[in-house]
Parts: C-alpha cells; sequence; structure tokens
C-alpha cells in the first residue's frame, strides 16, 4: 500500500508546491519588469495626450539629460565609498565580539543597534549631527578650536555624508553574518596555525580570511546591491541636493515617477537600474567565484 | 504553527475589515490632504477647525489627512485619485493649478459655488491671493495657508550690534551693512540666512521681484530665468556668502533654519510668515518682523497653500465639500488660523475680527506679511510645475555652492525650461 | 581564545560609542527640555514632556498597530509560502524546475523597491492601494527564504522522507513532521531578517500608503519628524525612541535564540 509515488505524481506535486511562490513572484518582480520595459518605449502620458510609442526616445533623452549622468556617477560613487568600509568595518566587528572582551554584549549589541533602527528616525538624528552650527559636528570641531562646516549645504560633502550614514546603519547587519561564519570555525584551527608560527596577521591573511571567503561573496553581493538601492536618508537629509550633488538612481526614479508625474522617464531609468542590477549580480558572481575558497 | 499562522492571518484580515467599515449611510464623507511646511502642531489645529464643522453640519463627516510637505500632499492626493480612492478636496501647492489642470483632477470653483452668496464670496479674498489660483479666468484654487516671505531679526543682536531694532534694513544696500555689523568673525553668529533648500525659489522670487523682475508670465508657458535683472539677483545672494562674507557658503537648509534663528546663529533669516507663531514661542530673544528690503522694487511672491476641489466626486459632496472651504476661510477661521499660526488672514475681513484686530494690536508683526501683499507677486508657476521648479533649484544651488556662474548656470536653466514648455504656448 | 591586545579593545570601544552616539543623542534630546537640545550640560533638568506630547500629537499607538500587522502578515505568508516552494525545489523532479528557480532567484537582485512605479499601477488595478494588504503582498513569496530554505532542506538527509514515507506522511504530511521542526533556526534566522526588514521598510509604504489607519511607523515618523513641519529634535527623538523601543526590546529578548538561529541556519 505504501509504495514510492510514481515520478509523474511526485511532478504534479512539484509544480503545485512551487505554484503559489511563483505567481506572487512573478505578479510583482517579472510582469512589472515586463510592463516597465514597455513603458519605457512610451510617451508620458497626461489626462489630455495619451501615451504613444515612441521607440528608443525616452532613452535618447536620458542619455542627453546631465542630471541623469550625475546621478549615475553619484550612485557608482556611493557605492565604492559604503561597500568596501561597511564590509571592513563588519569583519572588524565580527572579529572583535567573536574574542573575549570587555564588555562583549554590549559592544554587540551597540554595532548591532543600527541595524533595528529605521533609516527614517536615524536620518533624522544624523541630521542634527550635521546641521551648521548647533549640530554636535560642528560642536565637537569647535572643541578642538575648528571652524564649522556647512556639511550637507556643501555639494562635495553632502554625498560623503549619506555614505556615513549608510556604513553605520549596515556595518553591524553584515557583522551577524561574519560571527555566524566565525563561529563555524574551529578553535584548533587558530592554535594549529599558531604552532606552525603563524603571527596574528599571517593567520589572518593566510588561514581566517580565505576561509570567510564565501560570506564575503554573499556579503558584499548584498551590499552591492542595496548601494544602488538606496534612498531612504535622501528623503531627509537632502533630497538629492544640493543640485542634484547627492541624489541617488532610486531617488531620481521616485522624483520623475511621483513629484513630475513623468511615468515614461520613471520607467526608462527602471530599466537602467534593473539592467545594472543584472550586469552587477553576474559579474560579481562571476568574479568573486573563482577566488572563493569552498570547504 | 500553520494552525497559528492562519489564525494570525485570520485576525489580521478582520482587522483590515473592520477598519475600513463605511460610515453611516445618508452621510457625506469628505476626504482632504493638507500639508504643513512651517512650525507648529498645526495638525491639532487643523483637526481641531473640522471637528468644529462637523459639529456644526452632523451630516458630513471630514477626514483631513495630513501628509507631509507640499510635494508630498500632491502625490499622495493624486495617487490616491488614480487609485480609486475618494478625494474630493484638497490644500494642495497654489502654485500645483497648471498641473492638476492638465491632469485633469480639478473643477473651477465657479462650476459649484453657483449662488449669489458663494459669488460674493468668491470675490472676498485678497486679489495679491487669487494670482495663482485664477487661470483662464476661472478659480482654481481659493487660498487658506497663505504667505508671503518676510524678514525675521533679532532684536537682542540688533541692539548688541549698535543697531536700530526698530528699525530694520529697507534696502539690500542697508542689509548687507547691518548683516557686516551683525556677524561675529569668530563664526559664532552669520549675519543673515536666506533657506535654500525645499522652497529655494521662492526665496529667488522675491529677489527677482526686489530687482524688477518676475520669474514667469502669467499663463504659465514661459519663464524668465535668464533676463539680466534675474542673473544679478542671483549674483547678489552669492556674493552675500563670498563677497561679504554675511552668510555661510553652501546651500541652507530651510526645515533647520528656524532652529538655527532661534538658538541665535543667524541675527536675520528669510522665511515663510507661517513660521511666525512657532518663532515667537520659542526665541528667547526679542523677534522683529520686517518687509523684505527693496533694491529696485520692495516685494515677495505670495506663497502658500490653496483648497482645490477633485473632479471626482458626486453632486453631494461637491456642495459639501464647498461648505467645508467655505468654513475653513471664514473671517473667525481665518483669524485662529493666522493667530495659530502666522500666515496671513485671507480676506480683509478676516483683520477685521475682534480677534485678529486684538492680536495684531498685541502683536504688530502679525500684520507684516498682510502689508507685504501690496507689493506682492504670484509665486513661480508653469506648466510641468514640477521639473521647471527643479530645473531653477538646480539652478540656484549650483550658482550658491560655486558649482556654476549665476549666469551659466540660469542661461542652462531657461533653456531646459523653454524645450519643456515650448508644446504649451 | 587570547585576550586581545589593549589598544585594538579600545579601539572597538570607540567604534561602539560612535556606532551608539545617535541613539545617546536620542536619549539625551528625548529626556530634557527643548533648550537643552543641543547644549550637553550635565545637571540639565530631566523631563517627560517630549514623550507625552509626540505621543499625543501623533497617532503612534495606531503606526505601531500597523507595522505590527504589516510585518507579522508579511512574515506568516513569506513562511508559508517560501517553505511550500522550497520544499518543491529541493525535493521534487519536475519538468521546467531549474528555470523556474533561476527566475526566483532573479529576485534576490530586483526587490520589489525597484519597481514602485509599476508595482503601484498593479495595487490601483486590484483596488488595494492604502491597504496592509497592498503594502506587504509584493514580498510574500521572498526569494531570499526560498533560497535559504532550500539549501536547508537539501542538506537534510533523504532517508528522513522514506522513514516518513514508511509513517505513512503523504509530501505535506513529510515537510510538517519532518522538514519544518528541523529548519527551525533557518526560519527563525530568516523571520530575524524579514522582521526588521519590514518593520523598517519605507519607501513603498510611503507610496501605497495615504491614511493614518494604514500608514505604519516609519511612514508616520517620516511624515511626524520633518523639521520643516516645525518639530523639533527633542520631539524628533521621543518619537524615535516611542518606534524603535518594540524591536529593540524583542530583540534584547531574544539575542540568544536570533545569534544561535543564525550559526545553524548556515548563514555564512
Amino acid at each position: 500500500m505504501i509504495g514510492t509515488p510514481s515520478r509523474p505524481t511526485r511532478a504534479v506535486t512539484g509544480w503545485l508546491l512551487v505554484l503559489p511562490a511563483t505567481v506572487v513572484l512573478a505578479a510583482f518582480t517579472h510582469l512589472p519588469i515586463v510592463t516597465t520595459l514597455i513603458a519605457s518605449l512610451h510617451s508620458r502620458a497626461t489626462a489630455i495626450r495619451p501615451a504613444r510609442f515612441v521607440g528608443l526616445d525616452n532613452y535618447r533623452s536620458l542619455a542627453a539629460d546631465p542630471v541623469f549622468w550625475k546621478v549615475m556617477g553619484n550612485t557608482v560613487a556611493f557605492a565604492f565609498g559604503t561597500v568596501p568600509v561597511s564590509i571592513a568595518l563588519a569583519l572588524a566587528m565580527a572579529l572583535w565580539v567573536n574574542r573575549r572582551i570587555a564588555g562583549r554584549g554590549l559592544l554587540r549589541l551597540a554595532f548591532f543597534l543600527p541595524t533595528m533602527l529605521p533609516m527614517i528616525a536615524a536620518a533624522n538624528l544624523w541630521l542634527f549631527f550635521y546641521t551648521p552650527d548647533i549640530g554636535l559636528l560642528d560642536q565637537c570641531l569647535g572643541l578642538a578650536g575648528l571652524s564649522g562646516h556647512n556639511w550637507l549645504g556643501d555639494p562635495s560633502t553632502a554625498l560623503p555624508c549619506l555614505m556615513a550614514v549608510t556604513i553605520w546603519k549596515e556595518s553591524g547587519f553584515f557583522m551577524i553574518f561574519y560571527l555566524a561564519a566565525l563561529q563555524g570555525l574551529s578553535a584548533e584551527l587558530r592554535e594549529a596555525a599558531m604552532l606552525e608560527g603563524a603571527g596574528p596577521v599571517a593567520y589572518f591573511r593566510r588561514v581566517l580570511f580565505p576561509l570567510l571567503m564565501p560570506t564575503t561573496l554573499f556579503v558584499s553581493i548584498n551590499a552591492v546591491l542595496n548601494a544602488f538601492k538606496m534612498v531612504d536618508p535622501l528623503f531627509i537629509l537632502t533630497k538629492g541636493g544640493p543640485s542634484n550633488a547627492s541624489n541617488l538612481l532610486l531617488y531620481y526614479i521616485y522624483e520623475n515617477a511621483f513629484s513630475f508625474n513623468d511615468g515614461a522617464t520613471a520607467a526608462t531609468l527602471t530599466v537602467v537600474l534593473l539592467g545594472l542590477l543584472a550586469v552587477l549580480a553576474i559579474s560579481q558572481f562571476v568574479l568573486l567565484d573563482r577566488r572563493v575558497h569552498y570547504r | 504553527m500553520f494552525g497559528r499562522l492562519t489564525r494570525a492571518a485570520l485576525t489580521a484580515a478582520a482587522l483590515l475589515a473592520s477598519s475600513a467599515a463605511p460610515f453611516a449611510a445618508g452621510a457625506v464623507d469628505l476626504t482632504m490632504y493638507y500639508p504643513v511646511s512651517v512650525g507648529g502642531p498645526l495638525t491639532k489645529v487643523i483637526d481641531g477647525m473640522v471637528a468644529d464643522f462637523e459639529k456644526r453640519n452632523p451630516d458630513i463627516k471630514v477626514n483631513a489627512i495630513y501628509a507631509g510637505n507640499y510635494d508630498d500632499t500632491r502625490v499622495k492626493a493624486l495617487a490616491a485619485l488614480k487609485g480609486g480612492q475618494p478625494v474630493q478636496l484638497s490644500v494642495l501647492f497654489s502654485i500645483d493649478a497648471y498641473d492638476l489642470i492638465e491632469q485633469d483632477a480639478i473643477v473651477p470653483f465657479e462650476d459649484v459655488a453657483t449662488t449669489a452668496e458663494d459669488k460674493s464670496w468668491l470675490s472676498s479674498f485678497y486679489p495679491g491671493l487669487m494670482a495663482n489660483g485664477v487661470i483662464n479666468g476661472k478659480t482654481w484654487g481659493i487660498p487658506f495657508q497663505r504667505s508671503t516671505i518676510v524678514m525675521y531679526y533679532n532684536k537682542t543682536a540688533f541692539r548688541e550690534a549698535g543697531l536700530d531694532p526698530d528699525h530694520p534694513p529697507a534696502t539690500w544696500t542697508d542689509m548687507i551693512a547691518a548683516a557686516k555689523k551683525l556677524t561675529r568673525t569668530d563664526g559664532s553668529r552669520w549675519g543673515l540666512m536666506i533657506p535654500s533648500t525645499g522652497y529655494a525659489y521662492w526665496m529667488f522670487g522675491a529677489l527677482a521681484k526686489e530687482n524688477g523682475e518676475t520669474l514667469m508670465s502669467a499663463d504659465g508657458t514661459r519663464t524668465y530665468f535668464d533676463k539680466p535683472p534675474v542673473v544679478e539677483a542671483l549674483q547678489f545672494w552669492r556674493d552675500l556668502a563670498v563677497r561679504d562674507h554675511v552668510m555661510p557658503e553652501g546651500t541652507i537648509e530651510w526645515g533647520t533654519l528656524r532652529q538655527a534663528f532661534v538658538e541665535g546663529k543667524t541675527a536675520m533669516m528669510w522665511h515663510s510668515t507661517g513660521n511666525l507663531t512657532e518663532v515667537r514661542k520659542s526665541a528667547p530673544f526679542d523677534v522683529g518682523v520686517a518687509m523684505l528690503p527693496a533694491n529696485r522694487a520692495p516685494g515677495s511672491p505670495t506663497g502658500g497653500g490653496n483648497f482645490y476641489l477633485f473632479k471626482k466626486a458626486t453632486p453631494a459632496e461637491r456642495a459639501a465639500a464647498l461648505k467645508l472651504v467655505r468654513f475653513m476661510t471664514e473671517p473667525e477661521r481665518a483669524a485662529e488660523w493666522s493667530i495659530a499660526t502666522g500666515y496671513m488672514g485671507v480676506s480683509p475681513a478676516a483683520y477685521e475680527t475682534p480677534a485678529l484686530k486684538a492680536y495684531v494690536k498685541d502683536f504688530p508683526p502679525a500684520a507684516v506679511a498682510r502689508d507685504q501683499l501690496a507689493v506682492s507677486t504670484a509665486e513661480l508657476a508653469t506648466y510641468q510645475t514640477g521639473r521647471v521648479r527643479k530645473l531653477l533649484d538646480d539652478a540656484i544651488q549650483s550658482a550658491l555652492t560655486g558649482a556654476k556662474t549665476p549666469a551659466a548656470a540660469l542661461t542652462e536653466a531657461q533653456d531646459q525650461a523653454d524645450r519643456l514648455l515650448k508644446p504649451y504656448r | 581564545m587570547t585576550r586581545l591586545p589593549g589598544i585594538l579593545t579600545v579601539a572597538a570601544w570607540m567604534l561602539a560609542l560612535l556606532w551608539l552616539s545617535p541613539l545617546l543623542y536620542a536619549l539625551w534630546a528625548a529626556f530634557h527640555p527643548a533648550a537643552f537640545m543641543a547644549h550637553f550640560r550635565p545637571g540639565a533638568p530631566l523631563t517627560l514632556d517630549n514623550i507625552r506630547d509626540a505621543w499625543t500629537q501623533a497617532p503612534f499607538a495606531r503606526y505601531i498597530l500597523n507595522s505590527v500587522l504589516l510585518v507579522t502578515s508579511v512574515l506568516a505568508a513569506q513562511i508559508l509560502l517560501c517553505t511550500l516552494s522550497a520544499y518543491g525545489f529541493a525535493r521534487f523532479d519536475f519538468p521546467g524546475r531549474d528555470l523556474l528557480f533561476l527566475l526566483v532567484l532573479v529576485q534576490l537582485m530586483i526587490v520589489p523597491e525597484v519597481l514602485i512605479v509599476e508595482n503601484y499601477q498593479t495595487m490601483a488595478r486590484l483596488g488595494l492601494v492604502d491597504t496592509i494588504a497592498g503594502m506587504g503582498l509584493p514580498y510574500m513569496a521572498s526569494a531570499f527564504g526560498i533560497f535559504l530554505l532550500r539549501q536547508t532542506f537539501k542538506s537534510l538527509p533523504r532517508e528522513l522522507d522514506d522513514a516518513a514515507r514508511i509513517e505513512g506522511c503523504g509530501a505535506l504530511g513529510t515537510l510538517w513532521r519532518v522538514y519544518v521542526p528541523l529548519a527551525k533556526p533557518t526560519l527563525t534566522a530568516f523571520a530575524l531578517v524579514s522582521v526588521s526588514h519590514h518593520w523598517n521598510n519605507f519607501l513603498w509604504p510611503l507610496i501605497i500608503t495615504n491614511s493614518v489607519s494604514v500608514r505604519p511607523l516609519t511612514v508616520g515618523l517620516a511624515l511626524f519628524g520633518a523639521p520643516e513641519s516645525g518639530v523639533s529634535w527633542p520631539m524628533i527623538s521621543a518619537a524615535t525612541l516611542i518606534a524603535i523601543l518594540p524591536l529593540v526590546m524583542a530583540f534584547l529578548i531574544f539575542q540568544r535564540q536570533f545569534v544561535q538561529s543564525f550559526l545553524h541556519a548556515g548563514i555564512k
């Protein structure tokens, strides 16, 4: 009576199991990708003039839009500025709280806490830090005898200020992944390395870091994708200003779609972002894959 | 576990359903969105006014939703309309009228306000406040939270610097001279701050007006960003920081400027009159309020929010919406609102109410914005307002941060605005 | 494990202090009168006024309820959908499986935030704008969850299947009696990530919600805290503390379980 179910039955069961999730994914990921592509080939619709097919016109006007290039540059700079630092800090934090260190529990909480704060709330607190003259940062500079700086109002510091907030927010989250990986490594490993005469630096470089490579791969893919989708702090801190100096791709999409009511440009920008994300994910995987040491 | 999950899902569904339960039948439900862009617990004031209205009109239920600043509120209201949600009226930016017309979202008040009494109500407002709301001979927006830019100054600082606190500077030259005296060289106090985020184009509208030029044509199809007086005005703004050293370099944040003024970090600031009550309440020093100083002419653009009636509404809802707008703009209400915020009483009758009369007598700065109305101009409003505004904001910010010269920045903005507006001419 | 050198310990603490500073500032500003907002004097008077004012000036209780409803309904749906499909992908052979799995992975990089414009229109068509369901729906099938659970399920020995079959379990019975209990650490870790993500999510809720009865904490906080609305930092700080309290409490209570589950979940 109890036998192995036949292959076709198992195939049907398999299909039924994956069906609900697939439908939701298709409805809110795959279908919108297709409709975005279509929308990017049509003109902006208003109540008076409906959208019409315009081919690649939207892409051409985007290519001619200096703000678009500024935003792209910012987004890339943002990724380069935040990802390596976040990952390095995450690793350092994980190494620290993985060791016997005074007040380990509190340290771990301190590092992880930003992850639990909504970015919107955190950005408001950071706004106080950055506010010229009365803000905490300028007060600290004042104590050191230095004059204040218009942090968010200076195009050369606005984007770095956003980067700092992002690094602060994300490092603790990545730390958890490193911590999990570190605790999975056996303690003898370190002792064995020490017996071989390796110093702490050599141990880290030759043993630990290569062993952590899969984690680094996972974390860095996540970090890069996050960087390209970063948007929350802009709503509070800079609104992309001054003069687009801190504008990022997803915020520019939001502006076009909702502030300018220009769905066509927003769709075109979305296609650009989708393309970027795809290329990034694939190339990163291929590049890092070769260097990952799998256990 | 799945049992528990199902139960949780069912509970959630039940809660959702109950929160969406309709009100009693027969009554009219109105939904309106409104913005807040200045200081003070203003949502409470609006809630109170709405509650008064409901008490007097038990058959009308009003759902007043605070939705952020002007941009956020327009986005929300339009999104709700597109999403098929009921919105019958809203307080939106006075300059959004062109966009709302283009989207076919609003109806002119003349379509609804048809009785003789309604018509006289329509003409009861200050004409200066109707400038942004009347387009092609029809009234699309009724003034509610309306402002001009005024100059707030710290009287204590004036005295300290040997300036007469009762004679604030009235010209650009005087303003620079005063600001130089007020600026402390150790950086602990600036002479003047003009905000350049959020509503940079608005502040700039004042500078341009004072230099004898407006920013756009009355029909909203042309901008004048590259006219010489306009370019000069931007050069002047930039010079306040780099030539006269009385204002910090870079952009100045609209939202936090009030705090900086109250903390004594700047002796003068240009800001919306809508901030008056909050500034007065929180400043530990004597606050003075003056009309903006003139160069070739005095003046400020008007600003702030108008009531709009949305198209998607039943006749009963429209009538109720009109009733609400009329209630909210009655002289008594306008006076109450003006006292609570600093926004102008929108009609001359408001300033004749005992409450506002007494308030102005006790606190004369409360009338500065009204007096300035005589020399006011319309706020920058064109078709594709969102984009055109952003072009000008970006140009201003790149000039103020030194990324471009004022002339280059404004010429570029003008070219792009021309391209955007050509189809509307 | 050896002790860290002193200088590294100091560095760790400096960093921790820096990391805590926004929260420390929030605590300072929330419990002192507004006049001390930017003046850090020891002995400044303490007050609960800011907390009280923030609590009464915006419907935070409602916002918290909305956030809780959002987070729990999303998590419940995610766990249900992801467990089912992860089991399907891990243990069943069916035509098109690998292609389908690849399509699932697409969502790992293209999260719903990127597709706000189109998803908004979908919700409008479904009549779900300004509902909790509309806010949660795009996230209810999580590629991350499917991926994670599939890995966990695959690492379990196949013999368990046979044993369950002999006991008379069908596919769902096996999943329920064997796989789900063994995947509990993974599920906990996933729940942590999901809850903290959706508790803090902003852009999509901002766009899709209009009214107080749906608005989650983040959107309510952004509206409340916009400095241009004149709310000052003491109030923002008070509101921030109100907003983070539920999550921080949960973390402190379940900290051990979270860390343990991350260790066992194989998220490394």
